[in-house]
């Protein structure tokens, strides 16, 4: 344990400089988004995830940004447990109907102001789900989205991006 | 445990069923079969429906070899297996939401994957108009000074939903009920009609971290029924690409039990771990997961060049580096503490499910597809599987270490020993014959089957994955008795069953 802690301190930290923001995603930001929130939040966010029926590909690759090398804490950026407590869901999958009320009531559970990030190609529109007896087909069809993070599943640097331009609309500075 | 062939060969069988035989058998003989089943002299791999007919596939004899019984039930309906051998239960409940069958005496009435709010009733079968939800009736407990806990299926954490209903006795579950199918995404009715190739895009997405096993396991099957040979080397690529699957979710997956037991350090150090091999997949196949990388006929991709140094690297910095986190797993008194004796799976309920993967290997069950209905190129590599007995927490993260090294070793042999050429076999286009296949791959998680029906020209018309959780899930119930409470995630999250590949 002494060892493994020793070899922490004394080695360079793994974590690696965040992204630049891509134009692309920014753009998606609505403008709903970037008005009259400035510092709301004093730099921080709590972020809920809500898997409304992915395969839990994108659910991975969200996991992954706790990991070390990108370290979403240091954005001020953390998943919490519960709606009640966060600024941002962040939805992925197609919406099955057996998830839509769940999807419903956590949004209506998120106090305002709150952002609805949609993450993954399911959740834009259903992906290869769309059309079938059992998902709805995009989470816009639900509840508002403020902004989609592209991929199948969005790779942690993708995930970041997105969610770091989500940060700079929501407290003006950056 | 005896051969199903001898009861089954006076039937006839399907002629284009590949490579292991279906039978289509009578109401007599399926009786036979749910007897054998329950007497523990075969085992249930899968059973799903069709249209009009329900199929069944068991696994028995010495060695072990696959066969598929197929039931017509013109009337609707069909004798329950799950009456005799409660494995079957899940699957027929299903069987009735999707299409509409019933086993006529069933025990268990209450739907399943059909919540009650899909666009159509029975939507594989006869499609109904959809009806009102009614509340689902969760089993009763009884007993002075019990109290209900429901959990989900929004779950506190990143991950899938599903609704836990627990009963407990102060801290002390007396019980849990599972409910599933919130991920229900008609995967299957999506496949019936699609072409190949959308299938197969359907057949990685059933559960993201088992792309590369569900792919290889549509693949097999797909080929089976086409009767074509992918080439040798995409053969050696699919196992290479698995065993990096497996060995990615194994890291993750150690780290975050242990995290579970409030001992942080091994998840931030397991994870940066998994980090590296999922960096090495994108470097190697052009995805982190690895996603759509196998293909029906091969692979779609060939390993990059550079591929060969970066795993050798990966290896080695694995086998540098896990060592002393499993030292410090051992050493730590606080950790065993929380992990030995807790959510303890009998051996008995793990031979009764067939319980695959490291959930029945950790409970004494000796099953791998790689190695006991063994496909290329397992025939050529030289592993062990690990198995204990004692069925707890602790011996499902050993036996998960065990594979690491395991995975590892045969890492190092396909790069060692896999051959050069082509790695994608054209599929016959619009003149394809139909056919049926059949297979059983080994994915991080247990045995998984897919079975497919094509229809002439490329299509599918009928498909089905059969994920390893079906027959884990059950047994989580059994194991947290007993438990307390807050053990759950950690007894959960030792499991790590899927539920989009369950629910699909
Ligand atoms: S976007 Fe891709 S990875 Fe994410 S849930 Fe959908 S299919 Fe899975």
């Amino acid at each position: 344990m002494r060892k493994i802690l020793l070899e922490g301190l004394l080695r360079r930290p793994l974590t690696e400089p965040p992204p630049a923001a891509a134009d692309a995603e920014t753009a998606e930001l609505s403008l709903r988004l970037k008005q009259g929130i400035d510092r709301v939040f004093g730099g921080s966010l709590a972020i809920r995830l809500v898997d409304a029926g992915s395969c839990n590909g994108c659910e991975l690759e969200i996991h992954a940004l706790n990991n070390p090398f990108y370290d979403l804490e240091r954005f001020g950026l953390k998943f919490v447990a519960s709606p009640r407590h966060a600024d941002v869901l962040l939805v992925t999958g197609p919406v099955t109907r057996n998830m839509r009320e769940a999807l419903e009531r956590t949004h209506a559970a998120t106090p305002s102001p709150k952002w609805v990030v949609a993450a993954g190609a399911c959740a834009l529109d259903g992906g290869l789900y769309a059309g079938g007896h059992a998902c709805v087909g995009g989470v816009s069809e639900v509840i508002p989205v403020d902004l989609h993070i592209p991929g199948c599943p969005p790779t942690p640097t993708m995930l970041l991006r997105g969610l770091l331009a989500l940060m700079a609309a929501c407290d003006g500075r950056r | 445990m005896t051969n199903a062939t001898p009861i089954l060969g006076a039937f006839p069988a399907a002629p284009d069923h590949m490579p292991w035989p279906r039978r289509v058998v009578d109401e007599a003989i399926w009786r036979v079969l749910s007897a054998r089943l329950s007497a523990g002299e075969l085992s249930l791999l899968g059973l799903w429906g069709d249209a009009g007919m329900v199929h069944m596939a068991v696994l028995g004899g010495d060695p072990v070899a696959v066969t598929v019984a197929s039931l017509a039930c013109p009337d609707g309906h069909f004798p329950s297996v799950g009456r005799e051998h409660p494995p079957a239960i899940r699957f027929e409940r299903a069987i009735r939401d999707l299409f509409g069958l019933e086993a006529s005496d069933a025990l268990d009435r209450r739907p399943w994957l059909d919540h009650g709010v899909w666009s159509a009733r029975t939507p594989l079968g006869r499609p109904g108009a959809p009806e009102a939800p009614t509340p689902y009736a969760f089993l009763t407990s009884v007993g002075e000074g019990l109290h209900q806990i429901p959990v989900g299926p929004v779950h506190a954490g990143i991950i899938e939903p599903g609704h836990f209903r627990f009963t407990a006795a102060g801290e002390t579950v007396v019980r849990l009920e599972e409910r599933l199918g919130y991920t229900h995404k008609g995967v299957e009715a999506l496949m019936a009609g699609a072409p190949i190739d959308r299938a197969a895009m359907l057949a990685a997405r059933c559960s993201g971290d088992s792309t590369v096993a569900s792919s290889i396991a549509f693949a097999r099957a797909v080929e089976a029924a086409l009767r074509v040979a992918p080439p040798p080397r995409a053969v050696w690529l699919r196992a290479l690409a698995a065993e990096l699957e497996r060995v990615a979710n194994h890291l993750g997956d150690i780290g975050a039990i242990c995290n579970d037991a409030a001992f942080a350090v091994m998840l931030a150090h397991c994870s940066v771990l998994r980090e590296r091999v999922l960096r090495a997949a994108a470097n190697c196949f052009g995805h982190r997961l690895m996603m759509d990388a196998v293909a029906p006929g091969g692979m779609s991709v060939d390993l990059a060049a550079d591929g060969p140094k970066l795993l050798h690297e990966l290896v080695a910095t694995i086998r540098r580096t896990l060592p002393p986190l499993v030292e410090l797993y051992d050493d730590t008194a606080s950790l065993q503490d929380r992990t030995v004796g807790t959510g303890i799976l009998k051996p008995e309920l793990a031979r009764q499910f067939a319980c695959g993967g490291f959930v029945g290997r950790a409970s004494g069950r000796s099953f791998d597809a790689r190695r006991d209905l063994v496909y290329p190129p397992y025939d050529r590599l030289r592993f062990e599987v690990p198995v204990r007995r004692e069925g707890d927490v602790d011996a499902r993260v050993r036996v998960r270490i065990a594979e690491v090294e395991e995975s590892l070793t045969m890492i190092v042999q396909i790069l060692a020993e896999m051959p050069s050429g082509a790695v994608l076999a054209d599929l016959p286009g619009a003149d394809a014959p139909g056919g049926e296949g059949i297979a059983v791959v080994e994915g991080f998680r247990g045995d998984i089957l897919a079975w497919v029906r094509l229809a002439p020209g490329g299509i599918v018309d009928r498909a089905h994955l059969r994920d390893p959780s079906w027959l884990q899930w059950p047994l989580l119930e059994a194991a947290i008795e007993g438990n307390i409470v807050a053990d759950f995630p950690l007894c959960n999250k030792s499991f790590n069953c899927s539920y989009s590949g369950h629910d699909l």
